[in-house]
């Protein structure tokens, strides 16, 4: 290469640069690979198996990469039933997440108890964790739960993604 | 020149690390305790054991359950019989219509009643194709377990086909809640007898493959034989019912032993293993595999005709065309509805033979439409208390591979 | 191998004055026994009567009555469809009864989930602990008394529990003129 000869314009390089938002393109980055860790706790848990499997095939939205340690992932996936036995550990492991991070409630029982009216069972796991999105079933069909991960998507869109505002975890009530 | 072979001996890991163990018992190594679960990955669900570890071999495990406990048995005292329904959905979760036949028999047993030809047919079908589905993801997550992921896409794939199936008879996936208190929600949709037809005919080839993925395979036999091995007299003391029992070579099945829904009907084989360790319970849940679809070919070759629930017309619920036009009916959907069945006093055990072994329930009445006391006898519950035995011994390894092989769902075991 | 009615003759002889009158219900036998002697009958009906199957254990709160405590075994056979059902009854103020859990094994964790959820203790059993809920939840909640929404504890640490939202019964919502109101996660959970 000769000195001096390429300083100026190039439209080769510049055919590959792309001028856009930090923000935009950070956030893009982050809904197409988000990893889940997935909290399969009851019945829920076996709708997201299958929505890892063939048919429903989880990987055309970037989320196949089901880390079973916190410290990868990024988006808590609560499939099931949260009991009260359970619910401290639920939280430790949201807790051992890395910023940022989202949370999906799959199902009526991670959302509010749904038919486990109980002694036993936390009405809810929005009592202990900041939840982003509420997936409705008992338990969703896979469809609903990809649906969720799309609305979840949308949602990082629209975040400031470099000065993430800390979400606020709710009280014990 | 000939040819000359050498043998060289391999020991047995585990005996040689007991060897080890045993020749220099003051080691002044350190016992390390390891946390497995709630939330691990081959657990299936929230089950926790404590492991004391010496190196890699397990000297002392203890289990914890109840992180699925959700206080179904007292759920079920403050309800009806039919509104119970929903929540045998949920206990195996891989299962839910043997649940709910289980449950239903239970009942009925208590009311003294017997389903027409029909009904028993259509439970007895539910049955079986939930015994496929369930002994499917079953030995899948087992052969996961073991390192062979391809085996849990193969089985998820024909269980998709079942969902398929149990969607159209109930109009859900798998929390069907099927069955009612003296028969069934509805009849089977037209055309659904030659859908499982076609099923069972597509699917036989599927057993030989899983077969030929799984029973020969070097790697697969390495993780599994001798691992993990019942004994005969452990398993009955233990009360192990279902593939476990059958895999230590006890030949108990409550669909010979106590037949019910017509079983006696039916010809089928009891596989039984020889050795009791986790190769032979995974043999025998693909033998029951091929069993279920002989009961399956069996039932679809002479599906009864008629009433597909019991006549007592007090106590079940009437046609929705007469509770429109009829004075007398519509009075007795609405007593059935807001009071419940009338329920003799009295108390029953009935135990059905379910994926996982014996799902028994033990309703205690005093008469009227909720259940005085119903309990739960949970084949998870009962077939994980040999953890602490089974567990002291074997490789840290091999613990995931036993407990794949045991196939509990925690939902059951917590209820 | 004995039959239902042998076994039942049989344990009437060997424990004369201790067992109660057999009854009959959909075929199935029940016996009463006192409470003391369950090891002893247990033992009876493995090794002499060939009941090698303890199908399940369970317990009954008959609130009100004397004695309060019902515990409820299901004697089976493994190869024959014989099934006894033996009962003994517990008093509160006894609150125990013997372990049967060095006769069969699988008796361990009955008897543990009897202790966890309703508070029958026994005698001699190797590892009573809680086994559904936690060690240090105060409360058995299988007891009738117990309610079903719960009572609010806090175990440091390990768990902790509220009261969950009934509004009379596991399905039964209150009127929907509220419908804001009625949202359960909107309510603060009452006071205790």
């Amino acid at each position: 290469m000769v000195h001096g000869r390429e300083i100026a314009y190039n439209s080769k390089v510049e055919g590959n640069i792309i001028l856009a938002n930090l923000d935009a393109s950070i956030n893009w980055m982050r809904t197409h690979s988000m990893w889940p860790m997935p909290m399969g706790l009851a019945c829920c848990a076996i709708e997201l198996m299958a929505s890892g499997g063939a048919r429903f095939d989880i990987a055309r939205f970037g989320a196949e990469v089901m880390r079973f340690s916190p410290r990868q992932s990024d988006v808590l996936i609560v499939a099931g039933t949260v009991t009260y036995k359970m619910a401290l550990a639920t939280k430790r492991i949201y807790e051992q997440m890395p910023d940022p991070k989202w949370v999906i409630a799959m199902g009526a029982c991670a959302s509010s108890g749904g038919m486990y009216r109980s002694y036993a069972v936390l009405q809810g796991i929005d009592r202990i964790l900041p939840v982003d999105v509420y997936i409705s079933g008992c338990p969703p069909r896979p469809e609903a739960l990809l649906e969720g991960l799309m609305r979840l998507q949308q949602k990082i869109m629209t975040e400031k993604s470099t000065t993430r505002q800390l979400v606020p975890e709710p009280a014990l009530v | 020149m000939a040819n000359t072979t050498t043998t060289f001996e391999q020991p047995d890991a585990l005996l040689r690390t007991q060897q080890a163990l045993d020749a220099a018992p003051d080691v002044p190594g350190e016992r390390l305790t390891l946390n497995m679960g709630p939330s691990h990955p081959s657990t299936h669900g929230v089950l926790r054991i404590v492991l004391e570890l010496d190196g890699e071999v397990v000297t002392k495990a203890i289990p914890d359950i109840g992180y699925l406990h959700r206080g179904d048995e007292k759920i079920a005292e403050n309800m009806t019989y039919n509104q119970f329904v929903p929540y045998t959905d949920r206990l195996d979760y891989l299962a839910p219509l043997a649940n709910n036949v289980a449950y239903a028999c239970a009942v009925e047993k208590l009311m003294g009643w017997d389903l027409p030809p029909r009904g028993q047919a259509i439970r007895v079908l539910c049955c079986e194709l939930a015994r496929i589905s369930a002994h499917l993801l079953g030995f899948g997550a087992m052969a996961m377990d073991c390192g062979a992921m391809s085996v849990f896409l193969y089985t998820f794939t024909e269980r998709e086909k079942l969902y398929n199936l149990f969607e159209s008879l109930t109009g859900a996936r798998f929390t069907t809640s099927y069955t009612r208190i003296g028969g069934m929600t509805r009849d089977l949709p037209p055309g659904w007898l030659d859908e499982v037809a076609a099923f069972i005919k597509q699917y036989k080839p599927q057993i030989e493959e899983t077969d030929k993925l799984l029973t020969r395979n070097k790697i697969f036999i390495e993780r599994s034989r001798d691992v993990g091995v019942i004994t005969r007299a452990d398993a009955i003391s233990y009360g192990i019912t279902g593939p476990n029992l059958r895999g230590s070579g006890v030949d108990y099945d409550v669909r010979k032993v106590r037949p019910y829904l017509g079983y006696e009907n039916y010809d089928f084989d009891i596989p039984v293993g020889s050795v009791g360790d986790c190769y032979d319970r995974y043999l025998v849940r693909l033998e029951e595999l091929r069993q279920s679809v002989r009961i399956i070919e069996q039932v679809l070759a002479k599906f009864p005709e008629g009433p597909i629930h019991v006549a007592d017309t007090k106590n079940y619920l009437p046609k929705k065309q007469k509770v429109l036009t009829k004075m007398e009916e519509l009075i007795h959907q609405f007593i059935l509805v807001t009071e419940g069945l009338k329920a003799p006093p009295g108390e029953v055990y009935f135990g059905a033979e379910n994926p996982k072994g014996e799902l028994g329930f033990y309703i205690r009445s005093r008469g009227g439409g909720v259940p005085y006391r119903l309990k739960i006898r949970a084949p998870s519950f009962v077939n994980l208390s040999i953890l602490d035995k089974l567990l002291p011994g074997c490789m840290m390894a091999d613990v995931v591979a036993i407990l794949g092989s045991i196939d509990f769902v925690m939902g059951e075991c917590d209820r | 191998m004995a039959t239902t009615t042998e076994a039942i003759q049989s344990l009437q002889s060997a424990f004369a004055g201790k067992v109660g009158a057999a009854r009959e219900f959909r075929g199935e036998h029940t016996l009463p026994v006192d409470r003391e002697i369950i090891a002893d009958v247990a033992l009876h009906l493995r090794d002499k009567l060939g009941f090698d199957y303890l199908a399940d254990i369970c317990s009954v709160d008959n609130m009100g009555d004397e004695p309060r405590y019902e515990v409820v075994y299901e004697f089976a056979q493994m190869s024959a469809p014989h099934h006894l059902r033996i009962i003994a009854k517990v008093s509160e103020d006894e609150g125990s009864l013997p372990t049967i859990s060095h006769v069969y094994a699988t008796a361990n964790w009955h008897e543990r989930e009897i202790w966890d959820m309703m508070g029958i203790k026994f005698d001699n059993h190797p590892d009573l602990r809680r086994i559904l809920m936690w060690e240090g939840y105060p409360y058995f909640p299988l007891q009738r008394d117990f309610p079903l929404e719960g009572k609010p504890s806090d175990t440091p640490g390990e768990a902790f529990t509220r009261i969950a939202p009934l509004e009379g019964g596991p399905f039964v919502t209150a009127p929907a003129e509220h419908n804001h109101d009625r949202e359960p996660r909107a309510r603060p959970p009452e006071p205790v």
